[in-house]
């Protein structure tokens, strides 16, 4: 059992554990998701056809319009929403509809690309008040 | 951050509890993107259709909505980005009771806050210009690379949210483009060929977007001859924002914080990438073949302008849609009442072709209107569109307003 340390800058949300799904691809809630399903629907997207149900999902950026900054907080209210979403870097949009739905969100990792250091099915916890995302893996 | 006194007050609900939902809501964001204050916004401007907004996002507002007036009123000049929904046309369209009964309620919450329903994303060409150097709280893409970009105003991307939380406390965080050194250009692109159509405009802004791809990317465009009216403007802005979520672009010579290139970078420090023929040529062929049938042609995203309706109407004179394609063309609530009174509006109609106000094309559950009307070819000039309307199961063809409406009228693409 490893236990590795990542920094990041000040994030939103509560502290929040789960297993990771990763990709080096970007996020759109709007255009990548079945919001019902809880999965990735366009087939184009690297994890098209996976569930994001309570996974810590790491992305390397948010693309989409300004409808994203609702989503997340109408996602968590039907329980069928990510833990916690961590990016290389966010843009406007998605952090605000973070603060909204109050979900776990960070981006800004000093240790280099998060789409690298953090594996699927890494144990991980997010801790945004702190900048501080904690993996563990056997 | 630092609040002043009213802020402070604020934070403490001494001016209600919408108040203080909105400055804790700005505070958290602006420490996200490491804000140092507040700045003082003039307008407001927010995206809010229920398809996103869901049934929660509208119990939310309707719960705010139902606190005392003195604590719901927003503080400044408030509008609307298009709704989901045109109440004269919907069952035509084959939308919902359901999706109308949400609408209204969205629409009631909003107008008890004293947001005026403007329902148009092209505020900049209809409502109220900003000016240089004003700073906003706009919501819509296409709005804000518009008005940061053509106009030198001063707005990031707000989603409805905090668009929401700015107009009642009348301000925002200071972090991204409220900050003169955001917007110094970071990307810069030399342009060999010379746009023509709308489209070409468009595909150009899709093409810059693409390649600078990220919402703290600030691309400086050269090479470009004419001098772009508002239409063109509009066009490419929209497309660069969505392909690339850009926020601010400069256009040396033309927009005002670049008279000229040194204005916004350092020339030697930042070498240019070419755009030239053989990419707007491979932009648009990756859009369809002709022959092709054709089920809907849409000019919307962004809603049509006054000319844009008026050279449809010309170009629809005296023409009949073919029987097994329809031809929607979405305007905002001014322009649609100005082309009536012209007679634009039922030019446009007697060739079976349909006018929407207040809506936009992609907000209004585009999947279920597409299911219901057997819509999955669909054609526009819309670069805009044709790069979100994918992932609501549209297969999209790009081409010029003149070839768009072509197609309609032979029911495929031509």
């Amino acid at each position: 059992m490893a236990t590795i340390e990542l920094s990041c800058h000040v994030g939103v949300g509560p502290v929040v554990s789960g297993e990771a799904l990763v990709t080096d691809d970007n996020f759109s809630a709007r255009y990548d998701l079945d919001r019902i399903a809880g999965t990735f629907s366009r087939p184009q997207h690297k994890l098209a056809g996976q569930s994001y149900v309570d996974k810590i999902m790491v992305f390397n950026t948010a693309k989409g319009g300004v409808a994203s900054a609702w989503m997340l907080h109408e996602m968590k209210s039907r329980g069928i929403a990510p833990k916690a979403i961590l990016f290389n870097n966010v843009n406007p949009i998605l952090a605000q509809g973070a603060a909204l739905a109050n979900m776990a969100m960070c981006d800004r990792f000093n240790d280099g690309d998060v789409t690298q250091l953090i594996r699927s099915g890494d144990r991980v916890t997010v801790n945004p008040e702190a900048g501080l995302v904690t993996i563990t893996r056997d | 951050m630092k609040l002043n006194a009213q802020e402070q007050a604020m934070l403490a609900g001494d001016l209600g509890e919408p108040r203080r939902w909105a400055i804790e809501h700005m505070m958290r964001v602006g420490r996200f993107f490491d804000a140092p204050d507040f700045v003082e916004v003039t307008q407001a401007h927010i995206m809010a259709d229920t398809e996103s907004l869901g049934e929660a996002g509208v119990e939310f507002l309707e719960r705010m909505a139902a606190l005392p007036e003195s604590e719901r009123r927003v503080r400044i000049p408030m509008i609307t980005d298009p709704r989901g929904i045109d109440f004269c046309h919907y069952k035509r369209l084959r939308q919902t009771d359901a999706m109308a009964a949400l609408e209204q309620r969205a629409i009631d919450a909003f107008e008890s806050f004293g947001i005026m329903m403007t329902n148009t994303c092209i505020n900049y060409q209809t409502i109220m210009p900003p000016v240089r150097g004003e700073h906003l709280a706009f919501g819509d893409t296409g709005v804000v690379i518009y008005c940061n970009s053509v106009l030198g105003a001063y707005s990031n991307f707000e989603g409805g949210p905090s668009a929401l939380a700015a107009g009642l406390t009348g301000r925002t965080p200071r972090y991204g483009l409220h900050l003169d050194r955001n917007r110094r250009a970071t990307k810069r692109y030399r342009v060999g060929c010379q746009p023509r159509y709308l489209s070409d405009w468009g595909a150009l802004g899709g093409l810059v977007g693409a390649r600078a791809g990220s919402y703290w990317e600030v691309p400086v465009i050269e090479g470009i001859e004419s001098l772009p009216g508002s239409d063109e403007m509009k066009h490419m802005g929209a497309a660069m924002a969505s392909f690339g979520s850009v926020p601010l672009f400069h256009l040396v010579g033309v927009t005002p914080e670049a008279p000229t290139l040194e204005s916004v970078c350092d020339p030697d420090a930042l070498a240019a990438e070419t755009i030239d023929e053989s990419d707007f040529e491979a932009f648009f062929a990756r859009y369809g073949d002709k022959g092709e049938k054709v089920d809907v042609v849409v000019f919307s995203a962004p809603q049509l302008s006054l000319l844009e309706m008026q050279s449809l109407a010309e170009l629809l004179d005296g023409k009949k849609l073919h029987r097994d394609t329809d031809l929607l063309a979405v305007t905002s609530p001014v322009v649609a009442a100005d082309a009536r009174r012209m007679g634009l509006v039922e030019r446009i109609e007697a060739s079976g072709a349909l006018v929407l106000e207040g809506m936009c094309f992609y907000q209004s559950y585009a999947r279920e209107m597409g299911e219901a009307n057997g819509w999955k070819r669909l054609m526009t000039n819309s670069v805009k569109l044709t790069n979100i309307i994918g992932g609501y199961g549209y297969e999209p063809t790009l081409s010029n307003m003149e070839n768009c409406v072509a197609s309609a009228i032979a029911g495929e693409i031509v």
